[in-house]
């Protein structure tokens, strides 16, 4: 049905209508353009001001907690940190070969003995007995939630979106308001880590109790449990394995977030060395710490992820004592042997420094030899993704096409063929009856165009609200008005284009090369293969780590940024399009083959459409993680959110900080809901169409 | 249509004028805990045009000891939920559920427990077993639950695993065990306490039908020993006539008929009962005991056949004599002569209901 136009689509031609009288009109009516000053609402002052009111009345309060918290922190350091490297060294790989085998007990050695080697045994146990602290805390707390979340619903209504906010909150603006409250020290780590890595936990914790089946639930009401026996006896082991994956993702979340907030510097561990060799511009050394965060990361990754999958598989025989606690006893006995050992060779009590070896003079050599000999290549790299990828997409084509950076004036004749060549694309998609493409064709063709910074907030905000309206309701259209509203009023919305602008260019990089390779790998096992451990390293990977081999290449930049995130982001976009495309629905491939189709025909008007709702949860999972990585990125220099957050932090301004981070988690959390609305009802159809 | 019992007299659970509603306000239907209405349709009509769903419309029924009652229905009619209603695992709207006399929803929580734990069993469609346990914990499971010592436990459940033949089986763990042998854990673990009333809930719809044979054979001779009072859940009619004492067939929340299965096969109630035994061999449903012909006398001589043999073997001798066969009760005590005259009154019994005059 060729140009048979909807109401639906009616609206969006508004929508364009009303975009481009707000471009004709903004150099007329400043207002549009930018928004004014004076309209701004002084909310950071006012969140200051409370600030201060909280810290001079309960400060005490929160100092107090602090001081309590300080102990076991203080102890497990302190163990950590006496014990020989050699028994502490054995426990883990005992515990590593306990969760998964001898594999991964070889691979925690390894790991030890590289920070050893190295020589940040002291700084790595820093770190580890912040997280020793936090996750039993942070699994405490999430089961609590996750439980009373559990059990009633009005309790998971007020749950939820705070987990939202946790989680989609940069960690940099919430690290300031604690430190305000609970004083400087190890304790801020603590605290922010587990606000960070609790929220998984409530997850899993729910979806697990919810997951049990109701006949066995049944089954222990008709085996005459109690409320109390049906709970801990029924539910909780039959959820056991959700609960452990939650476990892993709190202890990891954890780990990843006590790097961080070694940001505000005094914890003497591996995050603060990895920050401040960045800063000293000491790559090799920052990489080498940087991958003693990243081994730490991948063995507490798979022991807990190992103790998930063997919870469950039980031995069947009988067997003796000395057979059932055969690795408690190995570790006892290990243990006992090796301290005492210690006390007679010194060698094994404290590395000797002899020992150590770090390669990063080397590094750093081959390095700047690198970046010598190779100049020329790199800054060709940067200029052309900055002229013709971020230039135009952050002023548009109007302002980024110069002689200079184009090799041409963008004259009417120019002007006139984009204008015309768009609408024909636009006009051609509507022929081939999809409207909707030609509006979005439309739509982009504008802004980039005029790029996103240029265009007027009403346009863009009218844009975002009625998309959110056409994909999740009422509901979500008004919420994403007033979310953005917000960020209007606050005075932040400048920043917040050029954060947008900056992950937005990522995530559609990373989700199209990520779903390019995910198809490949679909159809390829020795590709799924090779793409898979790549995917695992980057994903247990800390943030921080990820920036460092680009800035050590290009400096810092927004182009860093850009390809920081792309290498984090594009993680899920691989994992969701294998993952959709291999489990379709047999039956529908194979009729599709007796059909006859052609392997194109298959991919493209079969497969493609089928996986595209649990690809657009890759892409909702590519977008979080691109934000997850802007904040982490404003540490190599860009201009967005993301950088304000920062600032507030270096500058200790609580209200400047925190208003910025509540925009990004908007923006953040209006993504996500639209992503995710989109997939929900595109399953729904599917479900009805395959039904 | 209910029909006298001869040898289980006594009740052991009934259900009186049940009714389950699910919706915004369901208690706004019903005075009190009164489920009487003086038109059961009608009311049904009622609350479902006011946006609420029945799922259960003034059910009443008695199960009496030592008895296999069996509901038929189609998925949605309410079997389910009648079953579950009868242990309270869904709150019945309004009504009355008697076991051993005694009003079930009057009782307390912690009695309801108590009742559990030693008076019920209950078998479930997908096995419901729990997946951190093996077998042998599965089916100790009640008996921990109600802080049996270990030991103890354990030879119970030895005891039951054996009825169920599972031994050698006990440390495996459910996802380790086919279909049927989940389902004998099951059966072994509503066993365990010992219950006088069983519910299974469609025990055996999830299985091959070779199995399912199988199974019903195994729960027959179980039953043979145990002498349970049973309310047997299924949709498959042929599965309710294998192994139903009496059965009742429900239809949107509501009794259609109830019955022995020959009552069944010789009156349907309606149309919709007809549609599942219209093509029921009666040669195969239909005992001696059933076509007793009380004009004809008894002769010296004659052929005896025991109780419960069904019409099909003795066709030839009543085809080849007007005498009958001679039909005794399991103590040698004669019941009665079946003859043809008798086999032909029962058909001819059947077709003359009312429903089928109509239809003719």
């Amino acid at each position: 049905m060729p140009f048979k136009l909807h109401r639906g689509d009616l609206h969006w031609l508004c929508v364009i209508g009303v975009m481009l009288v707000c471009l004709a009109l903004k150099n007329e009516w400043d207002w549009l353009a930018t928004y004014p000053e004076n309209w701004i609402l002084p909310l950071s002052d006012w969140l200051n001001a409370i600030m201060n009111w909280i810290v001079k009345y309960f400060g005490w309060f929160f100092l107090g907690i602090s001081w309590l918290l300080e102990w076991p922190i203080k102890a497990v350091r302190f163990a950590l940190n006496s014990l020989p490297w050699s028994v502490t060294t054995f426990l883990f790989c005992v515990v590593a070969w306990a969760a998964s085998g001898w594999k991964l007990a070889g691979f925690t050695l390894f790991s030890m003995l590289y920070m050893l080697v190295i020589g940040y045994w002291s700084e790595s146990m820093n770190t580890l007995s912040l997280v020793a602290i936090s996750v039993p805390l942070a699994i405490l707390v999430g089961f609590a939630f996750g439980v009373w979340g559990f059990f009633s619903d009005r309790a998971e209504r007020a749950i939820m979106p705070m987990l939202d906010v946790l989680q989609t909150v940069p960690s940099f603006a919430y690290l300031l308001p604690i430190l305000m409250l609970f004083g400087f020290g190890t304790v801020v780590g603590l605290i922010a880590s587990v606000l960070y890595s609790f929220p998984p936990m409530v997850r899993n914790t729910i979806v697990g109790l919810r997951g049990v089946s109701p006949e066995v639930i049944e089954s222990g009401l008709m085996s005459g449990a109690t409320p109390g026996q049906l709970f801990w006896q029924v539910r909780v082991p039959s959820s056991l394995r959700q609960l452990l994956l939650g476990v892993n993702q709190a202890t990891m979340a954890s780990l990843s977030m006590v790097i961080i907030a070694s940001i505000i510097g005094g914890t003497a561990d591996i995050g603060w060395e990895v920050l401040s060799t960045i800063r000293r511009a000491e790559f090799g050394e920052s990489l080498l710490a940087g991958m003693v965060i990243a081994l730490m990361a991948m063995v507490i990754d798979r022991i807990t992820a190992g103790l998930a999958a063997r919870s469950g598989d039980y031995d069947p025989e009988d067997k003796t004592f000395a057979q059932k606690h055969r690795s408690w006893i190995i570790a006892v006995l290990g243990a006992v042997l090796l301290f005492v050992l210690s006390q007679i060779i010194g060698a094994l009590n404290e590395w000797p420094r002899a020992w150590e070896y770090s390669p990063a003079r080397p590094m750093n050599d081959s390095l700047t030899y690198l970046v010598v000999n190779f100049r020329d290549q790199i800054e060709t790299i940067k200029k052309l993704a900055f002229f013709f990828v971020m230039l135009p997409a952050k002023i548009g084509l109007q302002g980024a096409v110069s002689p200079f950076t184009w090799g041409f004036e963008l004259m009417l004749a120019h002007k006139i063929a984009y204008a015309a060549g768009m609408a024909a694309l636009a006009g051609w998609a509507a022929y081939r009856g999809s409207v909707r493409s030609g509006i979005t064709i439309l739509i982009f063709a504008i802004l980039i165009y005029f790029g996103l910074t240029e265009v007027p907030w009403p346009a863009v905000m009218l844009i975002c609200a009625v998309a959110g309206w056409k994909i999740g309701g009422r509901v979500l259209g008004i919420g994403t008005a007033l979310g953005l509203g917000f960020i209007v009023v606050t005075g932040i919305w400048p920043e917040a284009m050029l954060s947008v602008y900056l992950c937005g260019i990522a995530v559609l990089i990373s989700f199209f090369a990520g779903t390019a390779i995910g198809i490949w790998a679909a159809h390829n096992d020795a590709v799924s293969a090779i793409v898979r451990p790549f995917n695992d390293t980057l994903q247990t990977m800390p943030l921080f780590v990820l920036l460092i081999p680009f800035v050590m290449v290009f400096k810092i930049g927004e182009f860093t940024a850009l390809l920081a995130i792309i290498a984090y982001a594009i993680v899920p976009a691989i994992r969701y399009a294998e993952h959709g495309l291999r489990s379709l629905p047999a039956n529908v491939i194979e009729a599709a083959t007796m059909i006859g189709a052609t392997n194109r025909q298959m991919l493209w008007q079969v497969k493609i459409p089928l996986a595209l709702p649990v690809m657009m949860l890759g892409l909702n999972q590519t977008i979080m993680y691109g934000i997850a990585m802007l904040v982490i990125a404003a540490l190599v220099g860009t201009n967005g959110l993301e950088q304000i957050v920062y600032i507030g932090l270096s500058d200790g301004d609580f209200g400047v900080g925190i208003t910025a981070g509540i925009g990004m988690a908007i923006i953040a959390i209006i993504t996500d809901r639209m992503t995710h609305a989109w997939s929900r009802r595109r399953q729904e159809e599917l479900g009805l169409n395959l039904g | 249509m209910k029909t006298p019992i001869n040898n289980h007299s006594e009740v052991k659970l009934s259900c009186r004028n049940v009714w389950k509603v699910y919706g915004a306000k369901p208690e706004q239907f019903f005075g009190g805990s009164e489920g009487k209405a003086p038109d059961a349709g009608k009311h049904a009509d009622d609350i479902h045009a006011a946006n609420h769903i029945v799922a259960n419309a003034d059910v009443s029924f008695d199960v009496h000891v030592g008895e296999i009652f069996v509901i038929m229905g189609l998925s949605g009619s309410g079997k389910s939920t009648i079953v579950r209603c009868l242990s309270r695992l869904v709150e019945p709207t309004a009504g009355e559920i008697l076991l051993d006399g005694e009003d079930l929803l009057k009782k307390s929580d912690a009695e309801l427990i108590d009742i559990r734990r030693h008076k019920m069993g209950m078998v479930f469609q997908s096995f419901g077993l729990m997946p951190h346990l093996n077998v042998i914990d599965n089916i100790a499971f009640p008996l921990k639950l109600q802080g049996v010592d270990e030991a103890k436990c354990y030879e119970q459940a030895a005891r039951v695993i054996e009825l169920v033949g599972l031994e050698g089986r006990e440390s495996n763990f459910p996802k380790e065990l086919s279909g049927g042998q989940q389902q004998r854990v099951g059966i072994a673990r509503s066993l365990a306490v010992e219950p006088d009333v069983w519910f299974l809930d469609e025990p055996f719809s999830a299985l091959d039908p070779l199995i399912r044979k199988q199974m019903q054979d195994e729960f027959l001779r179980i039953q043979s020993k145990l002498h349970k009072s049973i309310v047997f859940i299924t949709h498959d009619f042929q599965e309710a006539l294998r192994i139903a004492d009496r059965m009742a067939i429900m239809r949107d929340g509501a009794v259609v008929q109830i019955g022995r299965p020959i009552d069944l096969i010789l009156n349907p109630a309606d149309d919709y009962v007809r549609e599942f035994t219209q093509d029921v061999p009666w040669e195969r449903i239909l005992r001696a005991e059933d076509i007793l012909d009380a004009e004809t006398a008894l002769t010296e001589g004659q052929e005896r056949v025991a109780q419960g043999t069904l019409v099909e073997p003795i066709l030839p001798r009543l085809a080849q004599s007007n005498a009958g066969v001679i039909v005794e009760a399991a103590d040698g005590s004669v019941l009665g002569v079946a003859t043809a005259r008798g086999l032909v009154r029962a058909l001819a019994g059947g077709c003359a209901a009312p429903s089928v005059a109509q239809e003719v």
